[in-house]
């Protein structure tokens, strides 16, 4: 009998981690399966690989999760912010390349300026959006959605206005092309360094959420924004705070990409916006937890995908999408009931 | 009226852009000659059959969906195949609309299945990653779908260029050139009684069909139950309607009559491509028809679509005009280009979203129904 009862036990505590830590065992099925599909300096480099996309992905993401989340605003438009992002970054980025008193100055370090400046520009877009397009519309899903495809189109078309239908090529400066190589395996440069600015971003996202006072308020809105308000807290001026730090998320996250592909064009933003659904669909519309392991699980999965089968690595995610949410219709950590 | 379902236009004005629209369409090839012109004509019917489909769902039901130009290319992609790999016969034919249809089906009862029963919100998400994950899937099988490169294919002798269905051409009317040179002898041209011009009538009547039937089933108790749905989904529960029942039929629909149409435009095309027929930009173009004309109307997608195909064929020449008069102002000209035109279209939709979240169909009759009440209230005796 005891025999009996300890495997009940285990088995409930294996039900019960699963339910608690569904992203973990997402995270470890789709690395350790694809382990054995491949050689192991083939999936090592592919895991770099897919941690720097999912790492990119997850700083996308951030932001429309997180406007999803406390304003319950549904933002498709925010590809065509990643979209600004690319081009703002870019062209500040190209402007001070050639800029003759910056010559000596080393062309990694004007990524930090390029994209301040993106930063800033998308914050203050994001603020003009919420103001004239968004908020009309606060309390009805559907027309949300209407207004911010409209938007997406506007903008997008702007852009083509201001800079033209064409591709623009952005080169990566020196510093951050080729790889280092340890022990046969080869590792990207930049892709390192998009893995270390996600974390960081992550990190500190979460410090700002779980440390802060403004953090406390965010988490406190989500769970129930009219409590807030009754406590005397101005939460429209949270809505604002939150939709800029959403835009200027994304915008940046447009730079990385325009730096990792080396090239932007005007459907970059509206490329990777599905992914970006995937993965906030998956991780659990407005968690940020969720959002980051379902990042990474889309980029790790792309990535050993495009190796494994190549016609189906854009596919796949969906699929994955469909299976999770058959599995946890709510995503992988659910915080906003839908 | 039977024939409307006792759903009228309500509205003196919108009677007469329908009867326009509708008498000029009927004789749209013995009016306006040229390729251009049979293309537009083509299409208005086309485009209508489709924003008639989706207007049932984001009109009358509140559904969001994103994947209507899917359904659109599944049905075009079915017929496509079929016509390649069988030949150009009447059997291929039937196999294609058939296939498509039930590829449809069970696409949409799936979707349906596991992301209706969540809010709006989601199925909007869940539609959007499905289209983009089909049309990336599609440009890459291609040894099946052709990939980028799409399918060129042949249709039945009847239906193409070459057959004659008289052996003298009729006469046609160019009301166009007519109205600019005030020619009348001269406006007179040949139509010749080719397949294509068969193949236009079979997309006509299948519009005013789809029209009919659409406009019946939305008069019925069920597409009452559906705007029940639309205006308090909670309320229409406590009455008693299972509403996931309900929407799932009416997404299954909506998607029946968008791989219809899809299999229509890829006969009347003869060569589809994943640009043409599954785009995101078509699905946009879907949505601001819907929006712009009148969600919940019907009346409102065969106002819109004519409305939107004759501004995307015909209105840029006029927007080029205006971007040679203005040359001289720094930013203007950038904006008034003839490329920019889906620029100003947005912001028709966003201001059309925000101000007439009935379109122009409920402007219309808003109009008339405040001019009827005061005509009412002027012969009232004191």
């Amino acid at each position: 009998m005891a025999g009996h009862d300890k495997r009940d036990d285990v088995g409930m505590r294996l039900r019960q981690a699963l339910d608690a830590y569904p992203h973990y065992l997402l995270l470890a099925v789709v690395a350790i399966a694809s382990f054995f599909a491949m050689p192991l300096s083939v999936w090592l480099s592919l895991t770099v690989a897919g941690l720097a996309m999912g790492l990119i992905l997850f700083v996308v993401s951030s932001g429309m999760t997180l406007i999803f989340g406390l304003m319950g605003v549904l933002n498709l438009a925010h590809g065509a912010f990643i979209t600004v992002g690319a081009y703002i970054g870019g062209s500040v980025f190209l402007m001070l390349v050639g800029w003759p008193p910056l010559a000596a100055v080393s062309h990694a370090l004007l990524i930090f300026p390029a994209a301040l400046a993106t930063v800033v520009a998308a914050a203050l877009l994001g603020v003009l959006f919420e103001r004239v397009i968004i908020r009309p519309v606060y309390d009805d899903h559907l027309r949300q959605i209407l207004v911010t495809v409209g938007g997406a189109i506007i903008i997008s078309e702007l852009i083509v206005a201001f800079w033209g239908a064409h591709e623009i090529p952005l080169p990566r400066p020196d510093s951050l092309r080729g790889s280092f190589v340890i022990g046969g395996v080869a590792f990207e440069k930049y892709r390192l360094f998009a893995v270390g600015a996600g974390l960081a971003i992550y990190w500190g996202m979460l410090a700002v959420i779980h440390k802060t006072r403004i953090g406390l308020l965010i988490r406190a809105g989500v769970e129930n924004g009219e409590m807030v308000q009754a406590l005397g807290y101005r939460i429209k001026l949270l809505f604002i705070a939150v939709f800029a730090a959403g835009a200027a998320l994304g915008a940046f996250g447009g730079v990385l990409w325009g730096f990792y592909e080396e090239l932007i064009h005007v459907g970059l933003g509206q490329q990777l916006l599905v992914d970006v659904i995937i993965v906030i669909i998956m991780g659990g519309l407005g968690s940020i937890t969720g959002c980051f392991y379902s990042a990474l699980v889309v980029g790790l999965l792309t990535n050993y995908m495009g190796f494994v089968a190549p016609t189906f690595s854009e596919f796949s995610s969906i699929v994955l999408m469909v299976l999770v949410l058959m599995w946890r219709p709510q995503g992988l950590i659910p915080v906003v009931k839908v | 009226m039977r024939l409307l379902s006792g759903d009228t236009p309500r509205s003196t004005v919108l009677s007469v852009l329908l009867v326009v629209i509708v008498l000029a369409l009927a004789f749209a090839p013995f009016l306006f000659p040229g390729p251009l012109a049979y293309r537009t004509y083509s299409t208005i019917c086309l485009f209508t059959m489709l924003v008639l489909s989706y207007d049932i769902l984001l009109g009358y039901t509140r559904i969001i969906s994103f994947a209507h130009a899917m359904f659109y290319g599944i049905g075009a992609y079915a017929m496509a195949i079929a016509l390649r790999d069988l030949g150009p016969t009447w059997l291929a034919i039937f196999i294609g609309l058939a296939a498509g249809l039930v590829t449809a089906l069970a696409v949409a009862f799936v979707i349906a299945l596991f992301s209706l029963r969540v809010r709006a919100v989601f199925f909007a998400l869940v539609t959007l990653a499905v289209a983009v994950g089909f049309m990336t899937l599609v440009s890459k099988l291609y040894g099946f779908t052709g990939g980028e490169d799409g399918i060129a294919f042949s249709v039945p002798r009847v239906l193409g260029p070459a057959f004659k269905l008289t052996e003298e051409p009729l006469a046609g009317f160019d009301v166009v050139g007519f109205l600019t040179s005030g020619d009348a002898a001269d406006s007179v041209f040949k139509v010749r009684t080719s397949g294509m011009l068969l193949l236009y009538y079979g997309l006509f009547v299948a519009a005013i069909m789809v029209f009919l039937g659409l406009l019946r089933m939305m008069n019925s108790p069920f597409g009452r139950v559906c705007q029940a749905i639309r205006e308090n989904e909670f309320r229409a529960e406590a009455l008693g309607y299972r509403t996931v029942v309900f929407r799932t039929i009416n997404v299954c629909v909506s998607a029946l009559i968008a791989a219809f149409a899809g299999a229509l435009a890829a006969l009347s095309l003869r060569y589809i491509n994943p640009e043409s027929m599954l785009s995101f930009d078509l699905m946009v173009n879907i949505l601001l028809i819907t929006v712009i004309g009148g969600m919940g109307t019907l009346y409102g997608a065969v106002i819109g679509t004519a409305l939107f195909v004759l501004a995307e064929t015909y209105l840029q020449s006029l927007l080029a005009m205006a971007h040679e008069a203005t040359a001289g102002v720094p930013v203007l000209p950038a904006l008034l280009d003839p490329e920019r035109w889906y620029l100003w279209l947005g912001i028709l939709f966003v201001l059309s979203v925000y101000f007439f979240p009935r379109g122009i169909v409920g402007q219309l009759r808003a109009r008339a129904q405040a001019r009827s009440r005061t005509r009412q209230a002027a012969s009232q005796p004191k």
